[in-house]
């Protein structure tokens, strides 16, 4: 049986789908199969991330609608075998998801995967809500900054309340905090909200932080997950989301200052 | 300039701090959902009664519920024409 995770935020431009595409390359990495959605349906973008854009012939809203299968709208991932990609429709807009329609695709992935990865859309209309509604798991990205914190939280709420699970009272949602874009230096100089205020503001467990990292970009530029830049903090810090996302429980990296010496401080820029 | 910044360094800016003040009294205020549904009617009616004996104008009157701790305050805002 599959295990659905959801990677949500309410805010755009976090890093939902950088996310995304790190949890089930990492996932897949680890010997899991694992399919990854995308349910931004009219502004798809994950088949970017992943490097995969010219590949997509059938999406998600075929499958649902019955004009392609799963079979032949799913992308095998050319770096790794247990992969798997289902790309939103670019054409359609969001009411061509229906609740049932995407109830039997996740039910059918399910059959053959371990993961499945929903990539939500921004906001919390149809396309977000039902990219939670099935899931076992959330992860809810934030940044360190106003606007999205607030965001997550009304996120937080609605995960609770307007899933399969608040409304047949099944064990609720595990919801967990990625935090992204996260400078040690700028909360040092007290410009940026530390990982404990988020967390005090969200009271959430923390599955990860991300830090504020150039080969992000990079690596979205041609569409290579980020997580495998194993050089890049932001590579290694997706490593250990994945794994504290299977159980280990590790320190959270790169969350510090990095110190300079004296000489480094008078004469750097 | 580095040498300044070095000595400036341990004078925290403080925005963050702000942020995080902001953000809590935001979120709490969120999560206490919309605030009772009579708002709306209450205003119009206030504003049909201070219409009798002013000539106010339609937004004249605001009306807000704040939440302070265990207190929940209702505000209530008329502006009244000048002269």
């Amino acid at each position: 049986m599959a295990r659905i995770i959801v990677v949500t935020s309410g805010k755009g431009g976090v890093g939902k789908t950088t996310t995304s595409a790190a949890l089930a390359m990492g996932l897949a990495a680890r010997g899991h199969r694992t399919v990854v959605i995308d349910f931004d349906v009219g502004l798809r973008n994950l088949d970017l991330v992943m490097g995969c854009e010219r590949r997509v012939v059938f999406d998600l809203v075929n499958a649902i609608q019955g004009e392609a299968s799963l079979r032949q709208a799913l992308i095998k991932d050319k770096r790794n075998p247990n992969l798997f990609i289902l790309a939103a429709s670019q054409t359609r807009d969001k009411d061509a998801l229906t609740l049932e329609g995407v109830g039997k695709v996740l039910e059918e992935l399910a059959e053959s995967f371990d993961y499945i990865v929903c990539d939500s859309p921004a906001g919390i209309e149809k396309g977000a809500t039902l990219a939670m509604y099935y899931a076992d798991d959330a992860i809810v990205v934030t940044n360190p900054e106003v606007s999205s914190v607030r965001d997550s939280d009304r996120m937080i709420g609605i995960l609770s309340s307007k899933s399969r699970r608040a409304e047949q009272n099944l064990e609720p949602i595990t919801e967990r905090l990625l935090i992204t874009r996260y400078s040690p230096q700028r909360v040092d100089k007290g410009e940026m909200l530390s990982l404990e205020d988020v967390q005090d503001i969200l009271a959430l467990d923390l599955i990860g932080v991300i830090p504020e990292s150039e080969s992000v970009l990079n690596s979205s530029n041609a569409g290579i997950p980020i997580i495998l830049d194993e050089e890049s903090n932001a590579g290694q810090a997706y490593h250990d989301m994945v794994d504290r996302y299977l159980g280990e429980e590790l320190p959270h990296r790169f969350t510090k200052i990095e110190k300079r010496g004296l000489f480094g401080r008078l004469f750097g820029g | 300039m580095a040498l300044l910044d070095f000595f400036k360094q341990n004078r925290k800016s403080g925005s963050a701090s702000v942020a995080k003040e902001r953000l809590q009294i935001l979120v709490a205020h969120d999560r206490a959902g919309p605030g009772p549904s009579y708002l709306p009617q209450l205003q119009r009616d206030l504003l049909k009664v201070i219409r009798k004996y002013v000539a106010v104008d339609q937004d004249a009157v605001n009306v807000r519920v704040e939440q302070e701790g265990n207190q929940e305050i209702l505000e209530l805002n008329i502006v009244l024409p000048e002269g």
